[in-house]
């Protein structure tokens, strides 16, 4: 079976500034929603209890939500999780009352509330000076992350190449992380991972299309760089939509089936595998042949013959 | 010849592969839950226990899977969690303190497998059930002990060598200490002395008026962190063995935080009981003129101290502390001469000739052990850090019948489970810092099981869905591909059951199935090389050749940049993070082993040699 197998390379480059530009668009828009807005942060982040019980019949939040006010909870955020006998609670760290007494006076108040044996599924406690270091920690794993992309694939390839692979994976990470702003997802550790591995995908395929670049600069002499470019692009354009498509399929299944607590990563993601294949296709080599790299950067070194003619 | 493999290589290969499911079968075999009961002081495993154990079971109508003796203690398996945890209840009620029974999962491998080291993969926390914890060092405590410790030296030391001073305080808001004297030329003698005792420790600052301000240096500071630090992490592990966990964990973590997994625990008020306390342990003389009484009235002669014993009887000691525990180095209980309980302790150097000078002339006087524990209050300080109260208590008495040194031993104690009870206590005693909790994390057995249910079928399915895919997509070349993909999957597993200290998380499970779906991309690439080879005229032979040395290139360099990705996830994140970064960095190297090495293997066998220019790709 082939789909995607084309006479003529396509013309992605002449799209490459109106693509740029709506790129662009996009993230200051994530950047303005992660300013305003910003991340609903799980746990891991800013510290504080959740607990997760589990009810032999289906609970009454309201109940539980007196009861807990009652305890001295009132500001505890109480929602079903997977199903109306799950029940999750979250509250804010506070100062005065020592942290992990308060997982007990919930299961306690939960426990009155319900009238029935709970189970406690999970208590998670973060103290918040822990929960601001995963923060900076994460944050530092991603710059980290991007920088050693940066110095790698100016190595491997050239300059330009490099920078247009790491402003994609900005603009992937950005973008992304605007999609959890606005839908007000919980951002916790493991969509992190998830966005990080997000990085490890989408410089994948990036790196694909620049093989090909440089291999197609080298074969084909009498291209324009766009032609080149685009060359490129719809050659390994079968490829490209064939990984993703396994990759998608897999993280379809890993949403439908792993449970809610893959879901954040799961999400991260597959969205994040959509905005990764438009970005190694359009904006990773957009960008550099916007900043201008041609055949010469990416020819094999010429050793200089002694006697050559300075410039 | 293009396309040909030597048998080596093939051998290689099939051996790898042999190799890699050897070490994966285990994983087939589900591991039970079950209990593993130990004697603790006081008490033996013995056939007779088992049968008692077997008795009260079936008594108590919990089916169990076996109950045996191994290696000295009692393994009992069973079917479900529910009945494990009952069991565990009834068992405890039955065997006392005689016994401790943790909660473990037993891998149910077959013998020969155990015997060449093969073994499931290590579950973590999120899959298994039990509680996480992480514990933080409270080092500006440690720091100002040091100081309050330094300065009483500092003392002593200036006396001996008779340089006159004025004062020698110890200033805690600044962690130095202060000293003052009469004149420059003491100043500067003090500061040769002391620099002298303590080489490359200290930084010395003169200040107006013959003052000498004494700080410690990085060096000094950064062994101390260390000491405190690796200190709490023995302690933690021996209080750990006192709870009764099967397989815990006890790791540093960064600079000043230790993380402690206790997986089956449930109980968490109980852990945090035994881990929260800590302890420090000071030598006093007994005050043998004070009257007990009037002081247990509250009229304590200026120079001693009222404390109480574990009944609650009054002791009246002295304020001067002969030695502090952390010049403890080791005690443990034994028998002396005549069979009675003793406990010998070993001091470090420093603590040696302090106690040796000490103990000179207190011959025939009687020397207390002072336990000192901070325990958690409900209060916080103004950065938010709980404040720790101070418990003290005289868990022992004795006469000191000689000049003491380095190594000593208490006589005359009633019981060997008391001589046993001293020693963890003067052990414990030797810690430096008080620690507290910072994060606590419980996860329930059900929830742990479901998430390895949920885990498992969408790797499954994942799998299925893109085994069906490649087939339809690549038809044989897709099927090599799929070939690749499931010893791939062997690999992994097998790499991860092999690698000590990996762990499998939920996260490292989407991990595994995350790399299913990017793995087939190398197969992929070589796949799409092969059909362009073919469309520009190739014959199968060269297209085969070219398809997979071109496609590897790509190949190195896309997965070398993922691996970065994933070695800095791993660096930097923690718990399930971690797992995921493993079982991601992990599966991109075996998936470059699978899709070029082995599935080369199996094209270039069956249509290395083909004529024509037509491949079922």
């Amino acid at each position: 079976m082939r789909i995607l197998v084309f006479k003529e390379a396509i013309g992605f480059m002449k799209y490459k500034w109106i693509c740029l530009i709506v790129s662009t668009l996009l993230v200051l828009g994530s950047l303005v929603t992660l300013a305003t807005k910003g991340l609903n942060l799980g746990l891991d982040f800013t510290g504080g209890t959740v607990i997760e019980l589990q009810f032999q019949q289906p609970a009454d939040l309201d109940k539980v939500r007196q009861q807990l006010t009652a305890a001295g909870f009132a500001d505890a955020q109480v929602q079903y999780f997977g199903s109306s006998q799950d029940v999750m609670i979250r509250i804010a760290p506070r100062a005065g009352i020592e942290q992990k007494t308060i997982g007990e006076q919930i299961v306690a108040a939960a426990n009155q509330a319900a009238e029935q044996a709970v189970t406690v599924r999970k208590v998670d406690v973060v103290g918040s000076a822990v929960g601001d270091e995963l923060k900076e920690d994460g944050f530092l794993a991603i710059l980290v992350a991007l920088v050693m992309i940066l110095v790698y694939v100016a190595a491997r390839f050239e300059w330009r190449f490099s920078v247009g692979a790491v402003a994609s994976l900005l603009h992937d990470v950005i973008i992304t992380l605007g999609m959890f702003s606005i839908t007000g997802m919980e951002f916790d550790l493991t969509v992190l991972a998830g966005v990080l591995a997000l990085i490890g995908y989408s410089i994948n395929d990036t790196i694909v299309v620049f093989d090909r670049i440089r291999e197609t600069f080298r074969k084909m002499r009498d291209m324009t760089t766009d032609e080149t470019v685009d060359e490129a692009i719809t050659s390994t354009l079968s490829r490209t939509t064939m990984t993703s498509f396994t990759t998608a399929l897999t993280l379809i299944v890993l949403f439908a089936i792993g449970g809610a607590m893959i879901h954040g990563f799961a999400t991260a993601l597959l969205f994040g595998i959509f905005i990764g294949t438009y970005s190694s296709v359009f904006i990773a080599s957009g960008l550099a042949v916007v900043l201008g790299a041609s055949r010469e950067d990416l020819m094999p070194t010429v050793v200089e013959k002694e006697g050559a003619e300075l410039p | 010849m293009l396309n040909q493999n030597s048998i080596w290589r093939y051998l290689m290969v099939v051996l790898v592969l042999a190799g890699a499911l050897l070490y994966a079968l285990p994983n087939l075999y589900p591991s039970d839950p079950s209990l593993q009961i130990n004697a603790a002081r006081g008490g033996e495993v013995t056939a007779e226990v088992v049968d008692k154990i077997k008795a009260e079971l079936s008594a108590k109508q919990i089916n169990s899977k076996a109950v045996e003796l191994e290696k000295g203690q009692v393994l009992a398996r069973f079917l479900n969690t529910e009945d494990q945890l009952k069991a565990r209840e009834v068992l405890d009620q039955l065997l006392g303190d005689k016994f401790v029974t943790a909660l473990n999962l037993a891998p149910a491998t077959p013998k020969w497998m155990d015997s060449i080291g093969a073994a499931p993969m290590k579950l973590g926390l999120d899959l298994r059930g039990g509680v996480h914890f992480l514990m933080e060092i409270d080092m500006k405590t440690a720091i100002d002990k040091n100081i309050d410790d330094m300065t009483q030296i500092f003392r002593s030391d200036l006396r001996e060598a008779k340089v006159r001073y004025r004062s020698v305080t110890a200033d805690l808001a600044n962690q130095r200490v202060l000293l003052t004297f009469r004149n420059a030329e003491d100043v500067a003698a003090a500061q040769k002395l002391l620099d002298s005792k303590n080489p490359n420790e200290l930084v010395f600052t003169e200040g107006d008026d013959h003052s000498l301000a004494v700080t410690y240096s990085e060096t000094r500071l950064k062994a101390l962190r260390e000491d405190a630090v690796a200190q709490n992490v023995t302690i933690i592990r021996n209080r750990v063995n006192a709870i009764g966990v099967a397989e815990p964990l006890v790791q540093r973590q960064g600079a000043e935080r230790i993380v402690v997994q206790l997986p089956g625990v449930q109980d968490t008020a109980r852990a945090k009981e035994i881990l929260g306390a800590t302890a420090t342990l000071e030598f006093r003389l007994v005050d043998e003129n004070a009257d007990v009484t009037a002081a247990a009235a509250g009229r304590v002669p200026p120079a001693a101290q009222l404390f109480f014993d574990r009944s609650g009887n009054p002791v009246v000691l002295q304020k001067r502390v002969m030695l502090t525990g952390n010049h403890i180095v080791g005690a443990n209980a034994s028998f002396d001469e005549y069979s009675r309980p003793q406990v010998n302790i070993d001091l470090d150097a420093k603590g040696g000739d302090t106690f040796s000078r000490l103990t000179k002339d207190a011959i025939g006087k009687a020397m207390a052990t002072v336990f000192i524990e901070y325990k958690p209050t409900n209060k916080k300080d103004a950065d938010g850090k709980t404040i720790l109260e101070r418990k003290e208590e005289v868990v022992s008495v004795a006469t000191i019948q000689s000049r003491l040194g380095r190594s000593f031993r208490i006589t005359g104690l009633d019981a060997p489970g008391e001589a046993q009870n001293l020693a963890v206590l003067l052990r414990a005693g030797a810690l430096i810092a008080p620690i507290q909790i910072v994060e606590e994390r419980t996860i329930g057995p059900s929830l742990g099981q479901e998430n390895i249910e949920l885990g498992m079928n969408a790797i499954f399915w994942g799998m299925i869905a893109v085994l069906v895919f490649m087939v339809i997509y690549y038809r044989w070349f897709g099927v090599v591909a799929n070939i690749a993909l499931a010893c791939n999957l062997i690999l992994l597993v097998g790499l991860l059951a092999m690698i000590p200290g990996a762990t499998l998380t939920l996260p490292g499970m989407a991990g595994i199935l995350l790399t299913v779906g990017m793995a087939v991309d190398a197969n992929v690439l070589i796949n799409e090389r092969i059909r362009e080879e073919l469309a520009n005229g190739r014959s199968a032979m060269q297209a085969i050749h070219e398809g997979y040395d071109r496609a590897f290139a790509t190949i190195a360099d896309s997965n070398i940049t993922t691996l970065l990705v994933a070695l800095i996830l791993f660096g930097i994140g923690s718990g399930p993070v971690k797992g995921f970064a493993v079982t991601l960095a992990l599966g991109i190297v075996t998936s470059i082993f699978t899709a070029v090495v082995v599935s080369r293997l199996i094209v270039n066998a069956v249509w290395g040699q083909k004529r024509g220019n037509d491949l079922p790709v």
